[in-house]
């Protein structure tokens, strides 16, 4: 299984990812979605396995860097740690950064291990499965991704559908891949072929992010001092041992859902984390638990996430979308035929998913006061410095510079998306089930002779239908519940 | 909890087309409508060759979604309005300004031009005054982001005044 990363160039491959992830994940703002976007045009150098373990090692590494500016600065270095602020902070704030980070970076590796085993054993069951799908299943099942994105995604879930219809919507523009006629491009002959989904990923993520930063000059971060992280104590252990083993669970469930993976999972592992404690009153005064449950949470909603990216090819967060992007660039199908004719390729990504969990493991114990450090840059210059990666790398993908006018469109758009409550993950993942959407869509209509009602005679499909319908149900209920 | 009820009961006694959820509707259903109307403009496939539906069939549905939803969003602020945002202070105009900069310069001047110009820019009005970072940002980090693809990807950038001389 793990043969091929023992070649020199994939280890170099890994340890860039794993220092460039933690990176990432220490800077607020940025992240994995962000960095793997920025760096995919690199990744054209590389051979396939190579690119798509160097865009695996900055997911893992990258969500659990988010947790290392939580616990330190009570801001979150990725959406994924915005749960651990609220115990990892309270906890440095009594003088024990050292243990939070500690347990934060214990807790990730676990959960991330764990979500390897998860993704080793379902994602090929997943892919047999696959094999009973046709046109109809495949439309049903993305639909169903996209209403669990919209139910259990952050936010409002109607807005989260809107977002998605609005990425389906954007997957639409070009030349019909059935007909070839015009759709939205007005005579501009760049759209007929489409919008690409880096312009869009890093605008949205970037861009809007920089724009969001200069709203927040006078921001000030009061950064709490450390000395070393620390291994948990045996009485640490024997708190968080069972929370540790829960969240990974959920976060590996939550993960295969097509949702915001981590964020979703850590909130949730959290909450459960509460639910289970002997002390939920110290949840948000430093609690060793809370910390536990959302980092193992967030990183193992990582190894999740890649099961139906691999297996169905549908992505189960909008990091997953990248790689998802990442693997059509070089090539590779994810799908049940994956599976069957080129297992070396993802027990190679397996293998380097486990390999960055050690990774970040060692470069968090002993680095952690120097990712930290690089909170110190100070946004009126790091800004403009990823702004002029971010055009380069955008233009670099298919030299056009009408991709870099569409990433500022796209930037300005995530701003105010964000700004009104709307999610701009959604757009990302609807904008890669696009075209599965519509075509699937359209050839079982085909299959079906037009009839809408013959969707209802195939099992598999039917059932997906109706969970989506609970998905969409669910968040009513949720509401109603809570007004009880 | 009371800020958050401060800014919403600021927020009910606007006149509702200065409302945020107004304002969002509206441009939501505008340019949904612009672009159904501009459906009905594809191009369609002849009956004989016709298999399934028509190519403008997909979109228009997806449009008449979200107009729907955009609706229903709308109709729901009435009982829970949105929380009024904070005004988007001289910064964040002065950056939009920078992008519109880039777009011009790259299309006129250079595309390399844009990128210090932008960086320039937006790195003096968050504040950054010290000459020697000015030309770090704004000169130093994009030559060296622009050696690195173009040596690594052996990318070619769009030619200009500035790049010619690179190039030449």
């Amino acid at each position: 299984m793990m043969a091929p990363l023992f070649s020199s160039k994939l280890l170099i491959v890994l340890l860039f990812g794993t220092l460039f992830g933690l990176i990432l994940g220490v800077l607020p703002g940025l992240g994995p979605t962000t960095g793997g976007a920025l760096i995919l045009p690199f990744t054209m150098t590389l051979d396939p396995l190579s690119a798509i373990v160097l865009l695996t090692s900055i997911y893992c590494a990258g969500t659990y860097g988010g947790a290392i500016t939580a616990v330190l600065i009570n801001t979150p270095g990725t959406p994924a740690a915005a749960a651990t602020c609220l115990d990892g902070y309270p906890l440095a704030q009594k003088g024990e950064a050292g243990r939070a980070l500690g347990m934060a970076t214990v807790s990730s590796t676990v959960g991330g291990i764990f979500s390897v085993i998860v993704l080793v054993f379902f994602a090929p069951v997943l892919a047999k499965l696959a094999y009973e799908f046709g046109q109809p299943e495949y439309f049903a099942l993305a639909i169903f991704g996209l209403t669990m994105l919209a139910s259990i995604g952050e936010g409002s879930p109607i807005k989260n559908l809107i977002a998605g219809a609005f990425g389906i919507l954007i997957s639409t523009i070009g030349k019909d891949f059935m007909t070839s006629i015009d759709r939205f491009t007005y005579g501009i002959n760049e759209l007929s072929v489409g919008i690409g989904f880096i312009p869009v990923v890093v605008g949205l993520f970037a861009i809007s992010e920089m724009l969001t930063q200069s709203t927040l000059l006078d921001q000030v971060f009061k950064r709490v001092a450390l000395k070393a992280v620390k291994l948990p104590s045996l009485d640490d252990y024997k708190k968080t041992w069972k929370t540790i083993l829960r969240s990974s669970g959920i976060g590996s469930f939550i993960g295969v859902l097509p949702a915001e993976g981590g964020t979703v999972a850590s909130l949730i592992g959290y909450s459960e984390a509460k639910r289970f404690s002997k002390e939920p009153e110290e949840f948000g005064k430093g609690s060793i638990e809370g910390i536990a449950g959302a980092e193992a949470a967030n990183n193992a909603a990582t190894g999740g996430a890649m099961v139906p990216t691999l297996a169905l090819g549908i992505p189960g967060s909008a990091t997953t979308a990248v790689i998802l992007t990442g693997l059509i660039i070089h090539g590779v199908r994810p799908g049940p035929d994956l599976f069957r004719e080129q297992p070396d390729f993802l027990y190679g990504i397996f293998g380097a998913m486990l390999i960055a969990n050690v990774l970040f493991f060692i470069f968090g114990f002993f680095g952690a006061k120097v990712f930290a450090r690089i909170t110190l840059v100070p946004n009126k210059i790091l800004w403009p410095m990823i702004f002029a990666v971010s055009v380069c790398g955008t233009y670099s993908l298919s030299q056009s510079i009408i991709d870099v006018w569409i990433m500022l469109f796209f930037g300005v758009l995530g701003f105010f998306m964000r700004r009104f409550g709307f999610s701009v993950v959604p757009v990302i993942i609807g904008l890669i089930l696009g075209e599965l959407v519509e075509g699937t869509l359209r050839q079982s209509l085909v299959i079906f002779d037009g009839n809408w009602l013959m969707f209802l005679t195939r099992p598999i499909a039917l059932t997906f239908f109706i969970l989506s319908l609970i998905a969409l149900a669910f968040p009513l209920l949720r509401s109603k519940k809570q007004k009880n | 909890m009371n800020n958050v009820q401060n800014k919403k009961r600021a927020n009910k006694s606007l006149p509702f087309f200065f409302k945020d959820e107004f304002k969002v509707f509206f441009i939501i259903i505008f340019f949904s409508t612009i672009l159904l109307i501009s459906t009905f403009t594809f191009d369609k496939v002849p009956p004989i060759l016709n298999r399934g539906i028509q190519p403008a069939t997909f979109p228009k549905g997806l449009l008449i979604l979200i107009m729907f939803l955009t609706t229903i969003i709308y109709y729901l602020s009435f009982k829970n309005p949105w929380k009024k945002e904070k005004k988007l202070p001289k910064p964040f105009f002065l950056t939009i300004l920078s992008f519109i900069l880039f777009v011009v310069i790259s299309k006129t001047l250079d595309f390399f031009l844009a990128i210090s110009v932008l960086s320039i820019f937006v790195s003096y009005n968050w504040g950054e005054k010290r000459v020697f970072y000015l030309l770090l940002v704004g000169i130093i980090f994009p030559l060296v982001v622009f050696i690195f693809f173009e040596m690594i990807l052996g990318l070619r950038f769009p030619p200009g005044i500035i790049t010619n001389l690179y190039y030449y």
